[in-house]
């Protein structure tokens, strides 16, 4: 909308809460009707209108009658495209809201599914957060529009006021309706930068030596003292030396076993930062863990099932 | 997905530059203003600024920017010199048109943003409209309307994001559309907005120069019209047309000659209308064309000045306007008549002076008719007709005249056209005693007997004589017609046949002219004619006889409230999706609802319909058998057959839901 005085506004809010931002928030799908589409002249509507005033004045003026039939066209030409502009929007179906993971402080890509029963929805625009989306929506093929959305903290994200709107045809007339879906993203904790890596219980020494085991690593030159019995002979014989299998058994990367209680002297913020971090590596070197929260407890397990749903326990911790 | 990848793959434009396709539509716009100006324009300055039109919109399409201003302003102070030096100023409708046009086109120079490409074609369509202010003529009109294609088509494009990859039909189909919507509306503001009675400023000074008959008669000066075939009046008859031979319009009378030319006389306006008694009256509708002049050329004799007309004291008449656009008049004009039986001496004196020295040959036959017919006038006009009859000839192109033009056409030449014989006689008239006066006008026209009118064109333009007889007032004498009786009793093209070119009266295009002089003249009374008279006139029918602006205004608000909510109608108007099986579900979902059941979003019929009937124990039976028959004409077809949709309905019908008292 185009800023207006400060006491028109709020006079505006007060008495017509659908026409302005002060709209309450609804659940997804809604519907687009006559009641909460709103129809104002553009800048250069009331440009246009005024050439025509004067167009009306010259033609009656100079007792030009083709002159005149020119302007009514004109005319009605115009206010059948307020009707249109109308039109573009009535109807119209917002429907569900689908969104990626998305970490506190970097843009959430949220998309909107916007979809028209009938008619051809031309040049239709979505207003986020002063981001504005220009798009066309087909009878029968939803237009999915994305948006990026700025996180800042943990937590559920409502979906701010959306605003929907189009100047089709012509750009004379502005129709529009505010959208208030009852959405929200949740968005994940940020994980800190640098810290230490848990505490592992067990305090293994040699963690990480490889162990003999009964699975085949991979082949080497024989060196003396090998055991004979790990010789291949059969693929030595293709070869000028001998080849050694060289067994071991994978090391058994050690459980995380994730303790918020287990960290002192942390405040509650950098604790959910650094848990977020150990589950990522966690999950990124594709180890088990565990995670204790004050009010919850997730067993042991990997997977993205378990990420996300430590990552929902993190987010929403008070 | 669709969406979303396409959302992706859209290349990052700058939204508030000009795409292609609207800019190569907005050069469109530019090119058709260009058009319908060039009739007026100098050829050379249509042809520059086509050119800068061309070049600039290659220059765009491979990829060029803005124009520098060190190019622009140049051009700009070129336009205005160019200008200013060809029409000598810079003020009025010739050059203003000229310069509007020049800034429009050099406007697209630098027009980049949406922003500029708007404000351009609101000009441009202020440009389409003051084209018509160089003539509203039917052909006109609709080349001129046609330009509201490609300009409507620029906004359009401009607002589409997908304008660029969309076909050209796409750009053109909408806008016919929503133009063919706007008729009704546009037909209704059109003849209801209220005419002003009087300009609101000067009319635009047009400097074209009066074209038509001509407040003077000087040799040669008729030649023009006479072979200009551009319709100069277009007459109705309530009841039959008279006779060719009394078709005479009458436009100016002259009495003041001064050896060479003849004036209507200074003094001519001061007194009132000339007494005259009428015998037999026909009623009449004349269209005039526009003459850029305020003679209004009327049947003889016209019995009274029309509205918003001043009859003067030699019957002519005279508007209050000056003729730029057709008007249209209805008058009585008397076929017999008796115009000023008695003579002023002050007129029969003007009515008899002659210039000095001039014609003494023609004074000295003039005063042997005198002798030898004495006070006998009609002998004496009889002389000088049966003179002209026997040793003169009609022609469009008479050998020059000397030095005293009188005696040299009565006594040398002895040929020529209505102007020579009228002036002539006129002189041997008044030189003989009797007073004798020049009068100009129409005679004849063409009878379009398609369209029943008399098609008076500027060829027909006539100038004749009239005599004072005593007891008979001033009588018509036409020397032409004692030359020629067929320019009188066919026309000035018959007349003069053999000296022009035949091939445009062959009888297809004859008859084709005809039909298009009916088109044209349909659209003159129609649309152009339609002034603030026939306005106020319109709503008789309904019991208003005299509508005002303000019967008017309220008229023109009911009208248009009413078309506009036909049209809101149509726009929130939504055909539902689905079929009829859809329609009678929809009404048993509301029938539900009321009874208390509402179906919830996402909820299938199976789910909802068992849902109703636990909750409406006492239309379980009914419930369970709208859901089967629901289920079964929905699914176990591709298309719901007629009979099992007309079950259902039936079924929805008789279901008698009321809410439960729990």
């Amino acid at each position: 909308m185009t800023p207006r005085g400060p006491g028109l506004l709020a006079w505006a809010e007060r008495r017509l809460p659908s026409l302005t931002r002060l709209r309450p928030r609804e659940p997804l799908p809604i519907h687009l009707h006559r009641r909460r589409i709103y129809i104002v002249p553009t800048g250069f509507g009331l440009g246009f209108s005024l050439l025509l005033a004067v167009m009306l004045l010259g033609a009656l003026n100079y007792t030009n009658n083709a002159a005149l039939g020119l302007t009514c066209l004109l005319g009605s030409a115009v206010v059948g495209s307020m009707l249109v502009a109308f039109r573009t929007l009535n109807g119209l179906v917002v429907g569900g809201m689908r969104t990626d993971s998305v970490r506190a402080g970097s843009p959430a890509r949220v998309s909107l599914d916007v979809s028209a029963p009938q008619r051809i929805r031309t040049a239709i625009r979505l207003d986020v957060e002063g981001v504005q989306q220009v798009f066309t929506v087909r009878p029968g093929q939803p237009a999915l529009v994305e948006f990026p959305l700025e996180t800042s903290f943990r937590g559920w994200l409502p979906l701010p006021r959306l605003r929907i709107h189009t100047r089709w045809p012509m750009g004379l007339f502005r129709a529009w309706s505010w959208l208030h879906p009852d959405q929200a993203i949740l968005v994940y904790p940020r994980a800190e930068a640098l810290g230490p890596a848990p505490m592992v219980p067990s305090g293994d020494a040699d963690r990480g030596r490889p162990r003999a085991g009964d699975e085949l690593a991979s082949l080497r030159e024989y060196r003396a003292g090998d055991p004979r019995r790990q010789i291949a002979w059969k693929l030595s014989a293709r070869h000028h030396s001998l080849l050694v299998k060289d067994l071991e058994q994978p090391a058994p990367q050690d459980d995380w076993r994730l303790d918020w209680d287990a960290m002192h002297g942390l405040d509650d913020e950098s604790r959910i930062a650094r848990l977020a971090r150990w589950v990522d590596e966690a999950r990124d070197s594709g180890r088990r863990w565990s995670l204790r929260l004050p009010d919850a407890y997730f067993d042991i397990a990997q997977g993205d099932e378990h990420y996300h749903r430590c990552m929902t326990a993190l987010a929403l911790r008070p | 997905m669709t969406g979303f990848r396409r959302s992706l793959r859209r290349p990052p434009v700058d939204p508030t530059t000009i795409g292609r396709r609207a800019f190569d539509l907005l050069c469109i716009t530019m090119g058709f203003l260009l058009l319908v100006h060039a009739t007026h324009l100098p050829s050379w300055l249509t042809g520059a600024l086509a050119t800068v039109l061309a070049l600039r919109w290659r220059h765009r399409r491979r990829g060029g920017k803005k124009v520098p201003t060190l190019i622009k302003l140049p051009m700009l102070a070129l336009l205005l010199a160019a200008i200013v030096l060809h029409y000598g100023t810079l003020f009025g409708r010739d050059p203003g048109s000229a310069f509007a046009v020049g800034l429009l086109v050099l406007k697209l120079l630098e027009s980049e943003r949406v922003r500029d490409a708007r404000v351009g074609v609101a000009f441009a369509c202020f440009g389409l409209m003051s084209a018509l202010l160089f003539g509203q003529g039917l052909v006109a009109s609709g080349i001129v309307s046609l330009g509201l294609f490609p300009a409507l088509a620029t906004l359009r494009a401009l607002e589409n994001p997908d304008a660029d990859i969309a076909g050209w039909s796409i750009q053109w189909k909408p806008v016919l559309l929503s133009l063919l919507a706007s008729i009704p509306l546009s037909i209704f503001a059109f003849l209801f907005i209220p005419r002003l009675g009087s300009p609101l400023w000067g009319a635009p000074d047009s400097g074209q120069a009066a074209t038509g008959l001509s407040d003077r008669l000087a040799p040669g000066r008729m030649l023009d019209l006479m072979t200009d075939d551009t319709p100069a009046m277009h007459i109705t008859f309530d009841g039959p047309p008279p006779p060719n031979a009394q078709r005479y319009f009458r436009a100016y009378v002259m009495q003041w000659f001064d050896g060479n030319e003849w004036t209507p006389g200074s003094h001519a306006t001061r007194r009132p209308p000339a007494q005259a008694e009428y015998g037999r009256r026909i009623a009449y509708h004349a269209a005039v064309e526009p003459s850029h002049d305020r003679v209004l050329p009327l049947l003889d004799m016209p019995t009274l000045a029309p509205p918003d007309t001043v009859l003067g004291p030699d019957r002519t008449v005279r508007s209050n306007r000056r003729i730029d656009d057709v008007v249209n008049v209805s008058a009585l004009a008397a076929l017999d008549y008796r115009l000023e039986p008695t003579l002023d001496d002050s007129v029969r004196h003007d009515n008899l002076a002659l210039p000095v020295g001039a014609g003494p040959r023609a004074r000295a036959l003039a005063s042997s008719w005198s002798q030898r017919f004495g006070s006998n006038s009609t002998a004496i006009v009889q002389a000088a007709l049966a003179m002209f009859h026997d040793g003169f000839s009609y022609t469009l192109a008479p050998e020059p005249l000397g030095g005293d033009r009188i005696d040299d056409f009565l006594f040398q030449t002895k040929q020529g056209y209505c102007e020579h014989f009228a002036s002539s006689f006129t002189f041997l008239m008044r030189a003989a005693g009797i007073p004798a006066r020049v009068v100009t006008g129409y005679q004849g026209g063409y009878w379009n007997d398609r369209a029943h009118y008399l098609l008076v064109r500027r060829s027909d333009a006539h100038a004749w004589s009239e005599v004072w007889l005593d007891g008979r007032g001033w009588v018509r004498i036409d020397p032409t017609a004692a030359v020629r009786p067929e320019r009188v009793q066919l026309g000035a093209a018959a007349a003069a046949i053999g000296q022009r070119d035949g091939w445009l009266d062959t009888p297809w295009i004859r008859e084709m002219r005809d039909r298009w002089d009916v088109v044209n003249q349909w659209w003159n009374r129609g649309v152009i004619g339609f002034d603030s008279l026939r306005q106020q006139g319109m709503l008789q029918p309904f019991g208003v006889d005299h509508a005002d602006v303000t019967d008017l205004a309220v008229v023109l608000a009911i009208g248009c409230s009413l078309l506009v909510t036909i049209a809101l109608g149509w726009a929130i108007f939504q055909r539902r999706e689905g079929d009829a099986l859809d329609a009678w579900m929809r009404r048993l979902e509301r029938k539900l609802a009321r009874a208390g059941v509402a179906r919830r979003t996402s909820e299938g019929p199976k789910h909802f319909l068992t849902r109703a009937a636990r909750a409406l124990p006492a239309q379980r039976n009914a419930l369970e058998r709208l859901c089967e028959l629901y289920l079964r004409s929905r699914y176990a077809h591709d298309e719901p057959p007629p009979e099992s949709i007309r079950a259902f309905g039936h079924a929805v019908r008789e279901l008698k839901a009321r809410r439960v008292v729990k």
